[in-house]
């Protein structure tokens, strides 16, 4: 190895510019270790993504590669031109501020606050059902949620007495789907605000008790604001999660009735696995990651806007 | 904890305290009903969708599918790849986080945030391009290929746990080693490695239960049924018998969650509660 092993500190700062032979050498040597994940990165995650932007140019199809042309801009006059797929984006809109923005994130903030200072069995037996709800595979979550709102599943059978009864997956599938990702994902926002909370100086909260301040308004005024970047970095973290969610509408509906809860991601997986249409598939791909980015985007400026 | 600084919800006596006792009541109730069915149905006789429980407990439905070709051979799947992936995903890790935590370098923030930035990048949006990648390279139902797949998907935030979990290991504990001619190579193994004994397993768990339940990756990658672990052929077995044999893919969803709420309860464990996982993310 051509690390320098003379007594040094280890936090020297390794200055650019390549001066002398032997500091290239070391920068090279101390960057080795990087190596083995930079290689897999960047043949299996930076590779395909770069890939999938030639590949939204072209009619690439899965029957053979011999065929494949630029094509331009076509998949993405062909995707906004196609009803289909406007809707997709409007429901995967919709259940990313349904179940991630409101659902999880809310409930999640409700469930820390709420469970704070608690009973310690309360909060152990609480907390161990909504983090089980996180901890169970996602194709077990479709099934449990499926049976859950099935014709005469659960549900039913509790809301039969007051004949509100009614087969929930096809009556309103999307709730059902939003209801669903909630249920699975409120731990997480959970444990991201419980972990923040406990860093807000009771001191500050008790200041404004004595000045005479709600609890409504010690939370919009001291809690929430110190704890802005927790919020911003989870509603990032889980709005890029629910953008990508299969597995669990899969199961549960299919994207179905009809195209009735068919997100972006379900839309893509047909055109692309089912109908073969790689390049289409990949130019909604590409579409789904720059909306990933706008929600980044818009709670970035919210962040600034605060501090400001 | 302080009791006393919660906000909106200080527990004091008296008529509040039992409003928000309520509210607990009723979000513990609507968080244990989805999982009703599942454990009733899977030790239940006549299996159906039906809710209502019939009080004829037995294991036959758990005995109907202890087979190799429903349980054993996609569960030994499912093992081994994730932990082919935790195991990968752990070596690449440790040797990244290495010079990201102990050197000082220029592009050292800008990288750890693109690593962070990768960590959510939606991975249904790259499976398209992945997939004809691997089409067009013959490495389509490759069960090695889908590891390092994964492995690579799981890197961004192994890589930021690790970091984060070196970082509590004093540097002047390696300058000794350094003295005595060891290499950096030396130096994680014998010294940092061994004191971040427990960092390292939580990133090994973490990934190895995200993989366990990781469902769209195998699912286009592994076609032949005897590769496929156990979260592909689960939902196979639903589409195909779900209508008939309720109580078995209830008895099947219960072996194949198990293996995961049990290495959660490791985890916890380890981790003193469930918070310092999270408290990565607090930014």
């Amino acid at each position: 190895m051509t690390v320098a092993t003379q007594p040094q500190t280890a936090r020297i700062p390794v200055k650019g510019g390549a001066r002398r032979p032997r500091r290239v050498r070391r920068l090279f040597g101390r960057l080795l270790p990087l190596g083995p994940a930079l290689l897999l990165l960047a043949i299996f995650f930076a590779g395909p993504l770069i890939w999938s932007v030639y590949t939204a140019f072209t009619n690439m199809a899965l029957s053979g590669s011999a065929s494949t042309q630029f094509t331009g801009l076509e998949n993405f006059r062909r995707m906004f031109s196609d009803p289909a797929f406007v809707k997709s984006l409007e429901l995967t809109v919709l259940f990313v501020i349904g179940s991630a923005v409101i659902g999880q994130n809310l409930l999640g903030m409700l469930l820390a606050l709420i469970l704070r200072g608690r009973n310690a069995i309360v909060r152990t037996i609480v907390n161990g059902v909504v983090i089980g709800a996180w901890v169970v595979p996602e194709v077990v979550a479709g099934f449990a949620w499926y049976a859950f709102l099935y014709k005469t599943g659960t549900l039913n059978s509790l809301l039969h007495h007051i004949g509100l009864s009614q087969d929930w997956l096809y009556s309103m599938p999307m709730l059902a789907v939003i209801l669903a990702n909630t249920w699975r994902g409120t731990a997480f926002s959970m444990l991201v605000y419980s972990a923040a909370l406990s860093d807000v100086p009771p001191e500050l909260l008790e200041a404004a008790a004595v000045d005479g301040a709600s609890s409504w308004k010690r939370l919009r005024y001291v809690t929430v604001p110190l704890i802005r970047r927790s919020i911003v970095s989870n509603l990032m973290l889980i709005t890029l999660q629910t953008l990508a969610s299969f597995g669990l509408i899969y199961v549960m509906t299919g994207g179905g009735p009809g195209n009735a809860s068919s997100t972006t991601p379900l839309y893509m997986y047909q055109e692309a696995f089912q109908f073969y249409q790689l390049g289409y598939g990949t130019a909604m791909a590409l579409v789904l990651l720059v909306l990933g980015a706008l929600f980044s985007l818009i709670y970035l400026r919210l962040i600034k806007l605060e501090d400001s | 904890m302080s009791s006393a600084a919660s906000g909106i919800t200080s527990p004091k006596k008296g008529p509040a305290a039992l409003a928000s006792y309520a509210v607990i009541l009723v979000l513990f109730l609507a968080f244990l009903l989805p999982f009703v069915w599942m454990i009733l149905s899977s030790i239940e006789t006549g299996s159906g969708l039906n809710a209502t429980p019939t009080w004829h407990f037995t294991l036959a439905n758990f005995k109907a599918i202890m087979n190799v070709a429903t349980v054993y051979q996609p569960m030994l799947n499912s093992l081994i790849l994730s932990g082919g992936t935790a195991a990968l995903t752990v070596v690449c890790a440790s040797l990244a986080a290495y010079p990201l935590s102990r050197f000082h370098m220029r592009f050292g923030r800008s990288f750890l945030y693109t690593i962070l930035f990768a960590t959510g990048l939606p991975i249904t949006a790259v499976m398209v391009p992945v997939y004809s990648l691997y089409a067009r390279f013959n490495l389509v139902d490759s069960e090695p290929a889908t590891v390092l797949f994964m492995t690579a998907s799981s890197l961004p935030f192994a890589i930021w746990m690790t970091k984060n979990f070196m970082d509590g290991v004093p540097v002047s504990l390696e300058e000794a080693a350094w003295t005595d001619g060891a290499n950096w190579l030396q130096s994680l193994w014998r010294i940092v490695l061994p004191l971040m004994a427990p960092g390292i397993c939580v990133v090994f768990i973490f990934t190895f239960v995200m993989q366990w339940g990781n469902f769209f990756v195998p699912f286009i990658l592994l076609l032949t049924p005897d590769k496929q672990p156990a979260s592909v052929t689960i939902y196979t077995f639903f589409s195909q018998y779900g209508e008939v044999a309720y109580g078995q893919l209830a008895a099947f969803s219960i072996i194949y969650t198990a293996p995961v709420v049990a290495l959660y309860g490791v985890l916890s464990k380890f981790l003193g509660g469930a918070f310092n996982l999270t408290g990565a993310v607090k930014g």
